[in-house]
């Protein structure tokens, strides 16, 4: 048995974040077994503690960058861009999430081992250099989602917001499954470096093949990223998921999907970009028309938020479009400004929807600004950052996708984005105009004032919000050196 | 750190400074924040005080985000010195006017207000092509919110409409600026202005058209030019009077402001060559507006419309492409800033003591009220262009710039001369002579010292560039003379420059 079958000691400090990850997910799953209702409490810190502790171990795996067990796993500034973004996604869900669950009563420790075990499988999604990886990483984030989507049992919108996330979900893996099937057949092997080598050199498989197998890939992909038209399971699976995963569905998932569709795109099939970039400008096209007007029409604000989550997924695809370093960068930026914010979102939904989620209404908000100026004041800086105004992430997020999208001469894409995001800015001001505009409605339930855990989200949300829309440049800066491949 | 800075900045740390204070102090605390900013803005006068002095002053260069290199450089010259004092002096004043107008949720009431001093000042600062935007943007969202929460009835709708309209038009320019910087490395607007200058940069006529046009469609909705203007009278009926004002008097210079800042001297020759169709537009607006102005019977739209004249104007005498036009067009801008701004507090005043906007409604005002009756009468006069008043000053000059290149387009354009003094004269005799009906004499009170001290400084400013029209106009015709020259040298240069080849071409 030669030496080099057990790993060093270096590749397994590369997934010091999954390492981490997963014992605090088997931990609490633990714990719950063993502790009494009374000692249930600390499940919530200890999450945030795993968590926390997954922040530091990405950063200190940063730190001996390179590919582990044989070239499966890459930590590269890229894989750990996003190994940071999601692990702050899990964190904000928990702190989200703490108050919800006792509302709803169920407290218990399995939601955020869940939480932990998605947010392992979307870090494994980011860090993953080879197509088997990519889908063992894909299925534990998706599975420990979908049971998240239907986590409180007893209400039907959760059961049937699960079963569709589930069913639509295996489905779309099969799909990606398939691609990998064929691009093994193809190439010969599931390395993304390999299959690069392998399409760009002389004796490449033909395009049609290739091009098959990429198409079913970006099926899988397109459905984790709720790209048309792969995103009728979106709206559906928002609305009836708890707020809170609405929240972490529409955020983390996503990310680590983008994560792996510009890895695989730009790395594996990258010697074929010509070929897949008017498919690729088509579905941004149409992602974006689809999220946009569908989201003009909604009464309620987490499908409404579900729409237009699928409309920035458009505005990402934009980026993947330019199919460039700063395509790239731009994409890697806009995920993380548009995480913060949306989740934001969510997390302020979460609050004025009170126990058992029955003001989800945009006129439910009507008069926020005056029972809680706090929150009102948040979510407008959410949604206008939604919209793309300046001194928001989302502004400059919107900024680099269109300043790489004309980079790469796609004007006309630049062009019906920007109008695009124009007739967005109509469905968000909605939101506002309820909020800061209409009176309270006086037979609503009173709103409590909202709890610790879940005003550190939203500040903490708002803050990263502002702050990456007037001092960007410490992200960016960063994006574009791990873009840099 | 210049005066500059400060003066930008004052007005964010008194936004701030008005959130943390408590409510029952906003009132004065705008006030006396609003104040401050004034007076510490009549520093920036030093510079042109005893000399002109030519290019920036009182500029800060220094990097904000480092790649793409975006810059905080900000400057001052002739063209925006008189832009920035405008929104500086009316700030305070809106903050009077809206007083007792304003009785519920009063601190994000002035907290907007002076957000959009903030953008305001911005815009008329920045020198790097995206710090514009983002002030251009900013100023959207305080009044949008000034609309929509402290609006009349349809202040929704309206609020809605403005932020579309506006987004609309500048999302293209967005891409239109992307472009640029694509095309020249940089944000800078003196470092690409320059590159155009010395023929590094160079566009295709069509792209040069094309730019321009993305330019010109965002600065058309905001001046607003004919057909674009549609959201104006709504945004005017709808906003409360010190959004009016402050809509009126500065947020519409932002669209004139920009045609000259940007659009010519990066554009000349898109500039020039769509110059007719420009002037076709601007003088139907001017007829149009005042056509329609005449027939209202609500006076905020009647004065909304005349604005869509008056604007006209200023469009028309930018693209005459002659030193007097833009003369004119710039002192017209500030003129109407003032006495549009005026008639706005004036109709506001009105609205307080009556409750109702519809002419009908009022008659006969001149018995209970005779100082706001001379007040609004003076008011209207310089509205209409009377010598010795500011606004003929600017009109004047607009039509004779404008004569001297194209006689015929003067001609039209005159017609809405005479139309302002129908409309005007027409409301003030409806309005304010007859016998007074008892509503009138029953709510109708004469003006209260608040009042008194909010329009008097405009009534001032009226006289003073109406008859000492040098004190005012040296910077703003240095800084003219050299977009002129901009546009005119670039012109000449270009042909020396093709001219061999093209002899050799042949």
């Amino acid at each position: 048995m030669p030496a080099s079958f057990f790993p060093a000691s270096a590749e397994y400090l590369r997934i010091l974040p999954e390492i981490l990850l997963t014992l605090f997910g088997v931990a609490i799953m633990f714990f719950e077994a063993v502790l009494s209702e009374a000692r249930k409490r600390i499940f919530a810190p200890l999450a945030a503690a795993g968590l926390g502790a997954a922040l530091v171990g990405s950063i200190v795996a940063y730190g001996s960058p390179g590919a582990a067990f044989h070239g499966m796993i890459i930590v590269d500034g890229f894989a750990t861009f996003f190994r940071v973004l999601v692990v702050a996604a899990g964190l904000l869900a928990v702190f989200a999430s703490a108050e919800y669950l006792w509302r709803e009563n169920h407290p218990g420790g399995e939601f955020y081992a869940l939480i932990l075990f998605s947010v392992a499988g979307q870090s494994i999604m980011a860090s993953a250099n080879e197509l088997i990886v990519i889908f063992i990483g894909l299925e534990i984030s998706s599975i420990a989602s979908y049971i998240l989507a239907g986590y409180l049992r007893d209400d039907p919108r959760n059961n049937e917001a699960a079963l569709k996330y589930f069913l639509l979900g295996s489905f779309a893996t099969a799909f990606l499954l398939y691609g990998v099937a064929w691009i093994y057949g193809l190439t010969g092997s599931t390395n993304l470096e390999a299959i690069r080598l392998a399409l760009s050199a002389g004796g490449a498989p033909p395009l049609l093949l290739t091009g098959a197998a990429a198409a079913l890939m970006f099926v899988g992909f397109g459905f984790k990223i709720s790209a048309a038209p792969f995103q009728i399971w979106a709206p559906d699976v928002y609305q009836g998921a708890p707020a809170p995963v609405s929240g972490f569905l529409s955020v983390g998932p996503k990310a680590a999907a983008f994560a792996i569709l510009i890895r695989t795109f730009e790395t594996a099939f990258g010697p074929i970009a010509h070929d897949w970039q008017p498919l690729m400008w088509v579905c941004a096209l149409a992602t974006m028309i689809v999220g946009n007007f569908a989201a003009i029409q909604q009464s309620n604000i987490k499908r409404m938020l579900a729409y237009s989550s699928i409309a920035h997924a458009g505005y990402v695809l934009i980026a993947v479009t330019a199919a460039s370093q700063t395509g790239a960068a731009a994409a890697m930026f806009y995920l993380a400004a548009y995480a913060f914010t949306n989740f934001g979102a969510f997390a302020v939904v979460t609050h004025v929807a009170r126990k058992g989620e029955r003001y989800v209404k945009i006129d439910d908000f009507a008069g926020l600004a005056r029972r809680q100026p706090g929150m009102a004041a948040m979510l407008a800086i959410f949604l206008l950052s939604l919209i793309g105004v300046p001194l928001t992430g989302g502004f400059f997020g919107k900024f680099y996708i269109f300043k790489a999208a004309l980079d790469s001469n796609l004007v006309w894409l630049t062009v019906l984005g920007l109008l695009n995001s124009a007739v967005a800015a109509y469905y968000y001001l909605r939101v506002l105009v309820v909020m800061y505009m209409k009176d309270p409605d006086g037979a609503a339930e009173s709103l409590p004032s909202a709890g610790p855990a879940l005003k550190l989200a939203v500040y903490g949300s708002a803050i990263v919000t502002l702050l990456l829309g007037i001092l960007p440049g410490f992200v960016l800066d960063f994006a574009n050196r791990a873009a840099l491949r | 750190m210049t005066l500059l800075d400060a003066v930008l900045f004052l007005p964010l740390i008194g936004f701030a400074a008005l959130l943390l204070i408590p409510k029952q102090f906003s009132r004065a605390a705008a006030l006396i924040i609003s104040l401050l900013i004034f007076i510490v803005s009549l520093g920036l006068i030093g510079p042109y005080w005893f000399a002109n002095p030519s290019g920036y002053v009182f500029t800060t260069d220094a990097v904000w985000i480092n790649s793409p290199p975006i810059r905080y450089h900000v400057g001052l010259d002739g063209l925006s010195l008189w832009l920035v004092l405008l929104t500086t002096l009316l700030t305070p004043i809106s903050v009077a006017v809206s007083w007792k107008y304003i009785d519920h949720r009063v601190k994000e009431f002035y907290a907007f207000l002076i957000l959009l001093e903030f953008g305001l000042i911005g815009v008329f600062v920045a020198l790097d092509l995206f710090l514009f935007y983002v002030f251009w943007e900013i100023c959207l969202v305080p009044m949008y919110f000034l609309i929509g929460i402290w609006g009349h009835e349809r202040r929704i709708y309206a609020a809605v409409k403005f932020f579309l309209y506006t987004m609309a038009g500048s999302v293209l320019m967005l891409a239109a600026i992307i472009y640029l910087y694509n095309r020249a490395g940089s944000f800078d607007y003196v470092a690409i202005l320059s590159q155009i200058e010395t023929g590094r940069l160079t566009f295709t006529p069509r792209a040069e058209m094309l730019l321009f046009l993305a330019f010109f469609i965002s600065f058309a909705i905001k001046v607003p030019l004919f057909p674009l203007h549609t959201w104006l009278p709504d945004a005017h009926v709808e906003a409360p009077t010190a959004g009016s004002v402050m809509l009126a008097s500065v947020m519409l210079k932002m669209g004139a402001y920009g045609l000259l800042r940007y659009c010519l001297p990066l554009f000349p020759d898109a500039a020039r060559s769509s110059a007719p169709w420009v002037a076709a537009l601007a003088i139907t607006g001017i007829i149009y507006g005042a056509l329609v102005a005449l027939v209202q019977p609500n006076m905020k739209k009647l004065v909304a419309y005349s604005s869509v004249s008056h604007l006209g104007f200023v469009v028309l005498g930018i693209f005459s492409f002659t030193q007097q036009g833009l003369d004119g067009a710039v002192y017209q801008m500030l003129n109407h800033g003032i006495s549009t701004g005026a008639l706005f507090m004036l109709v506001g005043y009105l609205y307080e003591r009556r409750h109702s906007l519809e002419i009908a409604a009022y008659g006969g005002v001149a018995t209970p009220a005779p100082n706001l009756s001379i007040i609004f009468l003076i008011t209207t006069l310089a509205s209409i262009g009377l010598p010795s008043l500011n606004n003929f000053v600017g009109e004047y000059l607009v039509l004779q710039g404008t004569a001297m290149e194209h006689f015929t387009w003067t001609a039209f354009a005159a017609i809405g001369v005479i139309l302002s003094a129908c409309y005007m004269l027409w409301l003030y005799q409806r309005a304010f002579f007859g016998k007074a009906s008892d509503g009138v004499t029953h709510h109708i009170y004469d003006l209260t010292g608040r009042e008194w001290a909010a329009i008097v400084p405009l009534i001032a400013l009226m006289v003073w560039m109406g008859t000492f029209t040098q004190s005012f106009l040296p910077p703003i015709s240095a800084q003219n003379a050299r977009i002129l020259d901009t546009t005119h040298r670039l012109k000449t240069e270009r042909v020396q420059i093709l001219a061999p080849e093209a002899i050799r071409a042949r």
